[in-house]
């Protein structure tokens, strides 16, 4: 039983004695050219001038000494002595000085380059120690894997989110100089750009803060109408439209967040398609009135209605046939039944749905980017704010707080919400009955809504897919490859084959780190499932705050925090693929959570029990049982954060670089300086993809149900975009 | 020799009354002990705690006089039949039963020998390579039986393994158990709320009630004489009356008897409603006037049920006895004979005592 605690002290000073210390990209370079951070800890404290790295040389020896007396507190200690010390000099010793200003009194200051994988390694090394240490002092009832669990998740949670949003908030506080400036913040919290009343006393526009309410708020109800418009459709008339229902619940899926906004440009934009027809055959003026308001609310309303859609489906199934009976039988005629019982059951859905429209929209980036014109929001000023002319970052964070706060307070409204009042009357027993059917007049009301907006659902996803293929959709529309060959050709060259499509280069480099990504998005965010939902422990409720926070932390948010809190030094991570990766893992995480929770609360917690009775260890227990059983979960999570990596844009477009560029940043691009076609044969390209993706849990999971407890992969596609 | 030992196990959960308050209790070796209560008496609790599951806030928990409340539930060497079975339903029924041979690392041959034979037990020999889902309620909890037992426990739970069973297949699989557990001597703990399961399988049964325990006994010393009122009302059926001693008489409406007791003043006088006879008796007996209010006529047995002005009164008899049915509305004197009564105070422990005419 001592091989685990004897492994990681080898680790942890293998970190210290061996790999390089500093620098996280080139390694091998750097280590080859002997270049001097490539030293390891120990070097840099006897030649590089390091002495502060010694201290850490305590973690080891200490939990050394415990393992050699078998006393598991010296094990906790060493641990957090180590990573307690690698914070503070970290953060005390930066690029260019004394992390903080009062230390100056020490004199001059030393520097240091960002920490390398020789610190990550101490870092991981310490936590197991203290895992161990805990694990034998019997917290857990002395189960290694348990406790280290809850360590890890939690640190990796605490460092990949807490730490950025803390940045955020720090930053929001600092003038440009670095110093603490708390007049500057406020100043900036309360100015009118953000909380302006210009548009509705004439002259100059409303403050981003009203704007980007007022869009979720109309979002979320035309979404919540529409979603509810076709749920009745699709569940209380005879119309079974199983085969759209299915494609409706994987377009949110599948498209790129901005690709609806596009479409829309060339339907309706100044020399959009139906623009030019309605000015040439009706003389209606062109007008730019999709570039603002309307066209956001629209592109929002088309993108997030299927969410809509789905939760009031579910939510209309769950009504029990037998209370509608009961209903008619007590001579209620079927709108009297609709509005006295029907109606009641599904009101706590309705405002769920609208809740996660109003959450969507207000977290949407692409859309507005896109569409938003003079109109500004939150989420497209806090990208401005960073990348344009005044590149102000403490404004930048400033937006960010106050999207957070209203993102944050619509999430957990939903959430107290959901908790409050479920109605759901669907008992463990099968209920016989139909539902009755719907009054004539609102199945009238209904159709008219769905129709059109049918219609116009398969017009736009009619111009992504072929738009790219013609010459200029609207005015010449001729056959053409140019779009596609200039985008994805590959040719023959002196060396062989080569990949001379523009597009290449952005589309490998997004599929590899979404596949990078993937396994740890589906694994944390599983294990994460798998602790709230099997273990229980001290500050389990602070930990499901955490991982819940993460639910509904806009894109955008996260990438201006990535950006703030790991610029610099102790951890430079911008422009590497890691952050890139480590976006996709923390933001992606929650489909991870989402589909571990609803599949483990399938599964009976007796499976587990008996598990452990028969004498398998906890770890056993979910590689042969746990695992195994929720399969289904496993393959829809991973190819779910593949799709999600993919289709990402708000997150990433701060944290691309000419290296690491991204499929979706580069069409953004390309439909920014005009080149239509070729974002939009980019775009199908990347559908395509994920079409193929989600067609490998059909293969894989859509038919295979295990025993008796058929697991359904649940509600994946409800999140924040 | 004693297999488990508990002493002072003591849970709450968040903010409530004590689910368990303070539990004393010894099995013997390779005896059938039958916890048995109403939901909500801590009868799982108690069982999940010697499974592992559960952390006692206070007290101890030995097996073969070694303490195990400290390990997990996975290094316990305890066996479990659960309520739903829980077979693993990706494991084939062999597979599941050499689950947890596999996690001890015994080795192959070892496996191959005491899976088959561990079926052979349970008559499911033939169906080791099905899936569980291929399987009916009383063979998958076979399969867990099964699977509990080839690991040779020191401790075998089962916690309500018939319940989910329908009426015909409990019977028979209590017995099958029963059987199995006699042949293979496995000290066996067993939680059910069914008395009459209870009284059908176990050695010795320990009644519970609100997380304590009201008595301990064989299911023949339970019925016959209950501790505690509660047994008394639990355990098989039971007519109370209100009844009064004073200077050595006990009273119990218009009757009344000589009675050598401890106890003064509001008592409840007990009898099973077996023991009542209608009619002429010989016997040294309470007598009460009573109306005849409902017969039911159960094929083996008769049941009537009797107004007298101490009380309602139940009798039981069998149908050989006189055509009860018709009567109905018919005045009759209820005998409580002396030899079957037996009295509880007012905190509803029972009081010794000694009836005489």
């Amino acid at each position: 039983m001592k091989r685990p605690e004897r492994l990681w002290l080898a680790l942890a000073a293998a970190a210290l004695v061996v790999l390089p210390w500093y620098g996280l990209e080139d390694t091998v370079d750097a280590v080859l050219a002997l270049r001097p951070e490539a030293m390891p800890a120990l070097g840099q404290a006897a030649f590089g001038g390091c002495f502060w790295l010694l201290p850490l040389l305590l973690a080891p020896a200490l939990a050394g000494w415990g393992v050699a007396r078998g006393r598991p507190r010296l094990l906790v200690a060493g641990g957090v002595i180590g990573i307690a010390w690698l914070a503070l000099e970290g953060l005390a010793i930066i690029h260019r000085g004394w992390g903080w200003d009062f230390l100056s009194v020490l004199g001059p200051a030393p520097t240091q380059p960002a920490l390398g994988w020789g610190a990550l390694l101490f870092a991981l090394s310490c936590a197991m120690l203290v895992a161990i240490g805990l694990a034998r002092l019997g917290r857990c009832r002395g189960d290694v894997f348990v406790v280290a669990a809850i360590l890890l998740t939690g640190l990796s949670i605490l460092l990949f989110i807490g730490l950025p949003l803390l940045s955020v908030l720090a930053s929001a506080v600092r003038d440009d100089a670095g110093h603490t400036d708390v007049s500057q913040f406020l100043h900036k919290l309360t100015d009118g750009s953000i909380w302006g009343f210009g548009c509705l006393h004439g002259g100059g526009a409303c403050g981003s803060a009203w704007n980007s309410l007022a869009m979720a708020l109309l979002v979320g109800v035309t979404s919540t109408a529409l979603g509810l418009a076709f749920a009745l459709v699709a569940v209380r008339t005879r119309v079974r439209m199983k085969s759209l229902l299915g494609l409706l619940s994987i377009l949110p899926v599948i498209t790129p967040p901005f690709v609806i906004g596009l479409a829309l440009i060339i339907l309706f934009g100044h020399a959009g398609m139906a623009t030019v027809f309605l000015a040439d055959h009706f003389d209606i003026p062109r007008s730019r009135w999709i570039y603002g308001l309307p066209g956001i609310a629209i592109a929002q309303t088309l993108a997030f209605t299927p969410i809509a859609y789905l939760v009031m489906a579910g939510v209309l199934q769950a009504v029990s046939p037998s209370m509608e009976e009961a209903a008619q039988t007590l001579r209620a005629g079927p709108w009297r039944t609709f509005r006295t019982v029907t109606w009641p059951l599904i009101r706590p859905g309705i405002a769920n749905a609208f809740l996660i429209g109003f959450i969507e929209s207000m977290a949407d980036f692409g859309n507005p980017l896109m569409l938003g014109g003079n109109y500004t929001v939150l989420s497209t000023d806090i990208f401005f704010a960073v990348v344009g002319a005044t590149h102000d970052q403490g404004r930048a964070a400033v937006l960010a707080i106050v999207l957070l706060v209203f993102t944050l307070s619509a999430f957990m409204a939903q959430r107290l919400w959901q908790e409050g009042r479920s109605f759901t009357s669907v008992s463990g027993k099968g209920d016989a009955g139909l539902h009755p059917p719907l009054p004539g007049g609102l199945k009238a009301l209904c159709a008219a809504a769905v129709l059109p907006w049918i219609v116009l659902t398969v017009v736009v996803y009619g111009i992504i897919l072929g738009g790219g293929f013609v010459v200029d959709f609207g005015r010449d529309n001729s056959l053409t490859l140019k779009y596609f060959l200039t985008a994805f050709s590959i040719e023959h060259g002196v060396g062989g084959w080569f990949l001379s499509g523009s597009a290449w280069s952005s589309f490998i480099t997004t599929l590899e780190l979404a596949l990078v990504a993937m396994p740890f998005t589906a694994g944390l965010g599983l294990l994460t499932a798998w602790l709230l939902a099997r273990q229980d422990f001290a500050g389990k409720g602070l930990f499901e705050f955490g991982t819940m926070m993460s639910f509904a932390i806009p894109g955008t948010v996260i990438g201006i925090a990535y950006i703030l809190a790991f610029n610099v030094p102790p951890l430079e991570l911008t422009g590497t693929g890691i952050i890139l990766v480590l976006a996709f893992v923390f933001r992606n995480m929650p489909v991870g959570i989402r589909a571990g929770l609803a599949s483990l609360s399938q599964l009976d917690r007796s499976l587990d029990e008996a598990s452990l009775t028969l004498g398998a260890r906890s770890f056993r227990t979910v590689r042969l049982v746990v695992l195994p059983i929720i399969r289904p979960a496993v393959i829809t999570a991973m190819v779910y954060a593949f799709v999600r990596a993919v289709t990402a844009v708000s997150a990433v477009i701060f944290l691309t670089t000419a290296q690491y560029q991204l499929a979706t940043v580069y069409i953004v691009g390309r439909a920014d300086v005009g080149e239509d076609g070729m974002a939009l044969v980019y775009s199908a390209a990347l559908i395509v993809v994920m079409v193929a993706a989600l067609g490998i849990i059909v293969l894989l999971v859509g038919r295979q149900r295990i025993g008796r407890r058929g697991l359904a992969a649940g509600n994946m596609g409800v999140g924040v975009a | 020799m004693v297999a488990l030992a508990i002493q002072g196990v003591r849970k709450r959960f968040a903010d409530s009354l004590p689910i368990l308050d303070g539990l004393d209790l010894t099995v013997a070796d390779g005896e059938f002990f039958t916890l048995l209560g109403p939901s909500g008496c801590g009868k799982t609790t108690l069982l999940r705690c010697i499974a592992g599951f559960l952390q006692p806030e206070a007290g101890t928990v030995a097996v073969d006089g070694q303490r195990i409340d400290a390990l997990s539930a996975h290094r316990r060497d305890i066996g479990m039949v659960f309520q739903d079975y829980a077979i693993f339903p990706h494991l084939t029924v062999a597979e599941n039963v050499a689950f947890g041979l596999k996690a001890r690392h015994l080795d192959r041959d070892e496996i191959a020998r005491r899976v088959p034979e561990a079926l052979r037990t349970v008559r499911l020999e033939a169906l080791a390579d099905r899936m569980p889902a291929a399987l009916s309620g009383g063979q998958q909890q076979r399969v867990g039986l099964a699977r509990a037992m080839v690991i040779r426990p020191k401790l075998l739970l089962m916690d309500e393994p018939l319940s989910n069973l329908d009426a015909k297949l409990r019977v028979d699989m209590r017995d099958d158990i029963r059987d199995i557990q006699r042949r293979l001597g496995i000290t066996t703990i067993y939680v059910t709320h069914d008395q009459e399961e209870a009284m059908a399988v176990s050695d010795r049964i320990c009644v519970m009630n609100a997380g304590r325990i009201e008595q301990v006994a064989t299911p023949f010393e339970l019925y016959h004489r209950p501790a505690t009122r509660f047994v008394a009302h639990f355990v098989g059926t039971m007519n109370f009356l209100p009844g009064h001693i004073a200077n050595g008489l006990l009273t119990v409406g218009p009757a009344s008897c000589r009675v050598d007791s401890a106890a003064t003043g509001a008592v409840e006088l007990a009898i099973r409603p077996e023991e009542v006879v209608l009619g002429q008796s010989a016997a040294p007996a309470l007598r009460l006037p009573a109306t005849l209010r409902k017969v039911t006529f159960l094929g083996r047995e008769i049941h009537c049920v009797l107004d007298s002005e101490a009380g309602k009164l139940l009798h039981q008899a069998r149908t050989s006895s006189p055509d009860l049915l018709g009567c109905e509305g018919r005045a009759v004197e209820a005998a409580l004979p002396l030899a079957h009564l037996a009295l509880f105070g007012a905190d509803g422990s029972r009081v010794d005592a000694d009836f005489a005419a």
